[in-house]
């Protein structure tokens, strides 16, 4: 199996493992598995359907559930201008696509290093990550509390080390690093600050320094 | 939860997602070239947040604990260029270690 199909692969399996903690919480906040199906296969954007049954499940309302999973789906959207090129043209097409535009299948497709591979890395992702996401949330909801907490595995510290190999390869050029290092620190600045989510939309503000640096660099090679 | 929230969420999920594809990619096909420049730095700046916010912050507040240790370990594992399963489960392995040692 090529490389970046394996990691597809990999990445998928432990984002399976956290749609099994989806299922199990959801079906504690009292969600139906209908409703959970519905999440996984339609909403498919994990961490607005952990915040929003983590708000139900807190006793908040479905407003407040809805309101905090949507700040966190809304760098969805930053995604797409990344990705939108392997869809071709057909606005039916791109639109159908654009379901699957996520943090997984966005970082395996930007690090490669052609397009034809990228496409790929972007599809075979996004086919894996959707079906053991959803096997994941079905498997958690009908065993529930068969399954103990993430935590205990140390789950809920592969995703960042997963990104730290998904980053590694944007650090190439300067650009990058310092969109890197800025994006990170607002992030850090604006979490005390501001409800989950917000701070990976404010770390977007990122690219604007490393984008001048790399347009003066690109004058003065230029010149 | 009610059936509304979640159809509301579903639409409000792919609509962000069909505004990046279709609506702001096409700042990026436009003319010029900035858009482009711009777009292609988004993944350095959002991952490596996810990465500070996912390893050290606890909902709002800043919080240090196993994580640190098996996040740290998996830098180490990627720069010296194991393979992305071996970082993934030594980070694991070694945040499941500390935790437990933390908790004994």
């Amino acid at each position: 199996m090529a490389e970046h199909r394996r990691e597809g692969l990999v990445l998928s399996i432990a984002v399976g493992i956290v749609g099994l903690t989806f299922g199990v919480l959801a079906n504690a906040a009292g969600l139906s598995l209908p409703q959970i199906i519905v999440m996984s296969a339609l909403m498919f954007t994990g961490a607005s359907q952990f915040a929003a049954v983590s708000v139900i499940d807190g006793g908040g309302s479905s407003y407040a559930a809805v309101g905090s999973a949507m700040l966190l789906a809304a760098r969805n959207a930053l995604y797409g201008p990344v990705v939108s090129r392997f869809f071709g043209a057909s606005p039916l097409r791109r639109g159908m696509s654009a379901h699957f535009v996520i943090d997984e299948t966005t970082a395996m497709a930007s690090i490669q290093d052609d397009d034809e591979t990228a496409a790929n890395a972007f599809w075979w992702t996004a086919l894996w990550l959707w079906s053991l996401w959803n096997i994941g949330s079905i498997g958690g909801a009908l065993l529930g509390s068969l399954i103990g907490h993430p935590e205990t595995y140390g789950l809920d510290a592969a995703f960042p080390a997963a990104f730290v190999a998904l980053l590694v390869p944007h650090l190439r050029e300067r650009p990058g690093r310092v969109a890197a290092i800025v994006g990170g620190g607002l992030a850090i600045a604006a979490v005390p600050i501001s409800p989950a989510g917000v701070p990976l939309l404010v770390a977007a503000l990122g690219v604007v320094p490393g984008w001048l640096l790399g347009r003066r660099q690109g004058v003065e090679t230029a010149s | 939860m009610s059936w509304t929230a979640i159809w509301i969420m579903v639409a409000g999920a792919f609509g962000f997602k069909v505004f990046g594809v279709l609506g702001l990619s096409r700042l990026a096909d436009g003319p010029g070239r900035s858009f482009q420049a711009i777009t292609a730095l988004i993944p350095a700046a959002l991952f490596s947040a996810m990465v500070v916010v996912q390893t050290i912050t606890t909902d709002d507040r800043l919080v240090l604990d196993a994580r640190v240790w098996g996040v740290g370990a998996g830098i180490v594992a990627v720069w010296r260029r194991a393979p992305f399963m071996l970082v993934v489960v030594l980070t694991m392995a070694v945040t499941a270690l500390v935790r437990w040692q933390t908790l004994v």
